[in-house]
């Protein structure tokens, strides 16, 4: 594996980056246009996901506030988009990423002061209190109607160059799914290089241990702002895709719900990982569908039914909490290094538990023991 | 002047409303060091099985009860079935595990009460009283709102500083060890404990639905409202609470009556950033330091 | 009587209180002495159900109270003073000293004055925030608080910590006093082994979880030995 892939992690995550582009250009040109739209929308919950899993699980600080942030993205995508002459969209991408960035670090660095139950409290009073923005500057914003938006014209050089490749014409929805999944690539590349780094390491000290961070020289303010800056920044791009995807920007897009729902799917898929946030994207777009059918054979309205993917969502996030904190990623790789640990002879039994444990704890940020209030 | 004194009635009104649910987030806080986010679809799924109720045609005060009881109820299962194995886990996971109870809960009420608005009654008038040829805010419901926050303020005052349980409530609360080695149950202790914040949370929620619309998220923002409330008595104190419902009740009046309605939970916000920030101990702390 | 019989306990690999057994007859004081980090503490704790041990047993009368939950403890008649932070801060003196007295359970109220009487002091304070209380008024709470519980076992975990002598002995007297008068069983924790000794009817010296030495507080005071070794004296 290591030969194939390369031994620089920064080579490393390009390799993959490459093949991971290949897979989906062969999903995108092998599926229809549901399912084209079905995979853009997984695209820009693994953006914010990835964001969000990186801020709880390798920084410790929580945020029920990156539907927030979503919104800002959107919104700036949107209101760049109401022109009749559009900037290209990676400029309008990028905007939503930057304007949500400055957004981030306004709240980051109020963030970086609080933890635990505080922070949780103050990110959902932003996740509440964000929607009547748009509200109340219903003339710019458009109120409680939201903005529509219009998907810019495919750029003719891109449909060219992809028929070139596979032979077929570009829908608006694939299109946008390889608008989606481009992003996703670069982000998850940028931030996993992040996370191997030494940028990692300093957040994860920050997390396990702020006394021993701070002895160690770590400015333990700016590490934490950082993460949240990254973190928003992610939410911000992924909510400009989300508003192409769903073609408008509306305060009901962005509700409490999201957040919750987005915080449980990194949950389900692992903390701290990105493979996590991708598993946890995936269960967003493609559960809901599944336990909706489920429901209507059980004879129950569509609207009811369509409760039951987050009832699914709640119920086995406390499940994951309660007893595998480490996630579905975690439970693999702790089910790995315990194979592996089987494997390797030479290193005592205790060892091994320990490399395991590690493993798992090393995305839950476990060692921090309860007690909210502590005298600083 | 007519614009101000109305604000005001107003803002006490609602500001009972957020003091008891501030109190309930703050009972619990204190017994287990959780802040309880599920606390309002608790109270929000409580509120619909009075509907339930007095839309069969029962009387208001027969959902009224119904609710508190369902809530001591769902307060005593939460704790025991949930909250109970959570022990010794990082706080983190204390906070998603409650938001994945509200999910639950929320998604819950959706999928057995529907998601459409549904009007809930009050036992009492809702046009405000005359005084002279001038109508102020203060509605009968809104004087049965205060009285029925003081009410149960009193009664807990009285649980806790009058009775054998309310002493073994609080030493649970705040020295485990040494209540378990002096005899108390605390498993118990902190049973009852959260039955009776998800009370007082139900009650808080029956009070803002009376005469408006409920859904399954109509307590999110009072979740929030609650939280900043206790966040501004220190998150610690009963009485802390309660003034800083009051104190909420009052500021979000006047932001909604002169400036907007919609950017009450931004205002809520930048109190709650203000507080924590400038006095993190909240508003009546003493010098003590803490971190928040 | 309470008999400790090969009780081991660890915390994680390290093994804190290895095979330990001794014997605290009724209306006695036992001594546990030993250095700093002997396992002192964590016999008591184990004892009372705090830490469950990994293998052994303690007895009280019938009872295995290896098998007991700490909140049981109480009415079964064990009181346990734990180290330096008994007092509840957040409650007055007199809450405190209520708390202590409901662990009777069903054996009847309690008397808050025979505490009273006993500890003056707490009297003029029993309105007062526990908070308030200085390091020997909290010491005379906690002991005073275990007392109203009407135990048959006392266990005390270095009560002369941070105490005035003249206080400590003022404590030390009251010990010995009820010991005598009720038939209390004492088992005592002290760093300062010869005060504990002066009052005790006899020891147990631990070192590193294992018990080194069980005799008479006199046998253990006279022998320059083990004191120079272990006690310190
Ligand atoms: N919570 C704990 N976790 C891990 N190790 C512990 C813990 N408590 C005590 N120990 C270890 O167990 C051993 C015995 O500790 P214990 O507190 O019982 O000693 P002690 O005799 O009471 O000492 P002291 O006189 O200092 O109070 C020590 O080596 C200590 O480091
Ligand atoms: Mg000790």
């Amino acid at each position: 594996m290591d030969r194939l892939l390369g031994r620089s992690t920064l080579r490393r995550h390009l390799t993959l980056a490459v093949l991971g582009m290949l897979v989906v250009v062969v999903v995108l040109e092998s599926t229809g246009p549901f399912r084209n739209a079905q995979f853009a929308s997984m695209a820009y919950y693994g953006i914010a996901g990835a964001g969000l899993t990186i801020l709880i699980g390798l920084n410790g600080q929580i945020s029920l506030g990156h539907g927030a942030f979503m919104a800002i993205g959107a919104y700036t995508a949107a209101l760049m988009l109401q022109g009749g002459d559009p900037l290209p969209l990676p400029v309008i991408l990028l905007a939503a990423a930057l304007v949500t960035l400055v957004a981030g670090a306004v709240v980051g660095v109020a963030a970086a002061r609080l933890h635990g139950p505080y922070l949780a409290g103050a990110t959902l009073a932003l996740a509440v209190a964000v929607p009547g923005i748009p509200v109340y500057f219903s003339g710019t914003l458009g109120g409680e109607q939201g903005l529509n938006v219009r998907v810019p014209d495919i750029p003719p050089w891109f449909a060219d160059a992809v028929f070139f490749v596979t032979g077929q014409d570009m829908s608006r929805s694939r299109y946008l799914g390889y608008l989606g999944w481009f992003c996703l690539v670069v982000t998850f590349v940028l931030l996993a290089n992040l996370a191997r780094g030494r940028v990692g390491r300093t957040w994860r000290a920050v997390r396990d241990n702020e006394v021993a961070a701070e002895l160690a020289g770590i400015d333990l303010g700016r590490a934490r702002v950082l993460a949240f800056v990254v973190s928003a920044t992610c939410a911000g791009l992924a909510g400009g895709l989300l508003a192409l995807s769903a073609r408008i920007a509306a305060p009901s897009g962005f509700t409490l719900t999201l957040s919750l729902l987005l915080l449980s799917a990194i949950v389900l898929g692992g903390l701290g990982t990105l493979t996590g946030a991708l598993i946890g994207a995936a269960m967003l777009t493609f559960v809901p569908q599944l336990v909706t059918g489920l429901g209507q054979d059980l004879g129950l309205t569509d609207v009811r039914a369509a409760e039951l993917a987050p009832l699914t969502y709640g119920l086995v996030t406390m499940l994951v909490v309660l007893f595998a904190p480490a996630g579905i990623v975690g439970g693999i790789r702790a089910a790995a290094a315990r194979r592996r640990a089987v494997k390797t002879s030479g290193t005592s039994k205790e060892a091994r538990k320990d490399e395991a444990m590690d493993e798992i704890r090393g995305v839950t940020g476990d060692r921090h023991p309860g007690g909210g209030v502590r005298r600083g | 002047m007519q614009q101000l004194i109305t604000t005001v009635l107003t803002g006490l009104t609602l500001g009972a409303v957020y003091a008891a649910f501030a109190l309930a987030l703050v009972l619990i806080w204190r017994a287990t060091r959780i802040v309880n986010f599920a606390q309002a679809p608790m109270a929000m799924i409580t509120t619909y099985i009075a509907l339930v109720l007095i839309d069969a045609g029962m009387s208001y005060w027969v959902g009224f009860a119904a609710a508190l009881v369902s809530g001591l109820v769902l307060g005593a299962l939460v704790e025991r079935f949930v909250i109970r194995h959570l022990t010794g886990k990082s706080e983190i996971n204390a906070v998603i595990l409650t938001l994945g109870l509200f999910i639950v809960i929320h998604a819950l009420a959706a999928l057995i009460f529907g998601a459409r608005y549904r009007s809930f009654p009050a036992p009492f008038g809702l046009r405000g009283f005359q005084v002279g040829d001038t109508t102020i805010a203060l509605t009968g419901f809104g004087v049965f709102t205060i009285l029925s926050v003081v009410g149960v303020m009193v009664l807990l005052v009285l649980l806790f500083r009058g009775t054998d349980v309310g002493l073994r409530m609080r030493a649970s609360a705040f020295n485990q060890e040494m209540a378990r080695l002096l005899g108390v149950r605390v498993g118990r202790m902190l049973t009852l404990g959260w039955a009776l914040a998800a009370v007082v949370g139900s009650l808080s929620g029956l009070l803002i639905a009376g005469g408006g619309l409920v859904h399954p998220s109509y307590m999110d923002g009072v979740v929030v409202y609650g939280f900043v409330a206790a966040v501004l008595g220190g998150l610690d104190s009963p009485p802390g609470a309660v003034a800083g419902g009051v104190i909420l009740g009052l500021s979000l009046s006047l932001v909604s009556g002169y400036v907007g309605s919609e950017l009450v939970p931004l205002a809520s916000l930048v109190i709650l950033m203000a507080v924590l920030l400038v006095r993190p101990g909240g508003l009546f702390a003493q010098v003590r330091e803490r971190r928040v | 009587m309470l008999t400790v019989d090969d009780l081991t306990a660890s915390y994680g690999p390290v093994t804190a209180l290895d095979g330990v057994s001794f014997e605290a007859p009724r209306g006695e004081i036992t001594a546990v002495l030993g250095a700093n980090g002997a396992g002192k503490t964590t016999l008591l704790r184990t004892v009372s159900g705090l830490i469950r041990p990994t293998r052994g047993t303690a007895r009280l009368g019938e009872h295995d109270l290896t098998s007991v939950p700490t909140e049981r403890m109480a009415e079964l008649g064990l009181a346990h003073v734990p180290e330096g932070r008994g007092v509840i801060t957040e409650l007055t003196v007199e809450e405190n000293l209520r708390l202590g007295a409901l662990g009777r359970g069903r054996r009847g109220p309690a008397d808050l004055d025979r505490a009273y009487a006993l500890f003056p002091i707490l009297a003029e304070r029993r309105g007062r925030s526990a908070h308030v209380l200085s390091g020997g008024e909290r010491q005379m709470l906690v002991i005073a608080r275990a007392l109203l519980a009407a135990p048959s076992v006392l266990l005390l975990d270095e009560p002369s910590l941070g105490l005035a002598p003249r206080i400590v002995a003022q404590i030390f007297d009251l010990l010995r006093s009820l010991v005598e008068s009720d038939g209390l069983t004492v088992l005592l924790v002290e760093q300062n082994a010869r005060s504990a000794l002066s009052i005790a009817d006899r020891g147990v010296v631990l070192n590193l979880g294992r018990v080194v030495v069980r005799d008479t507080a006199a046998a253990l005071a006279g022998d320059d030995a083990l004191r120079h070794a272990y006690l310190g004296f």
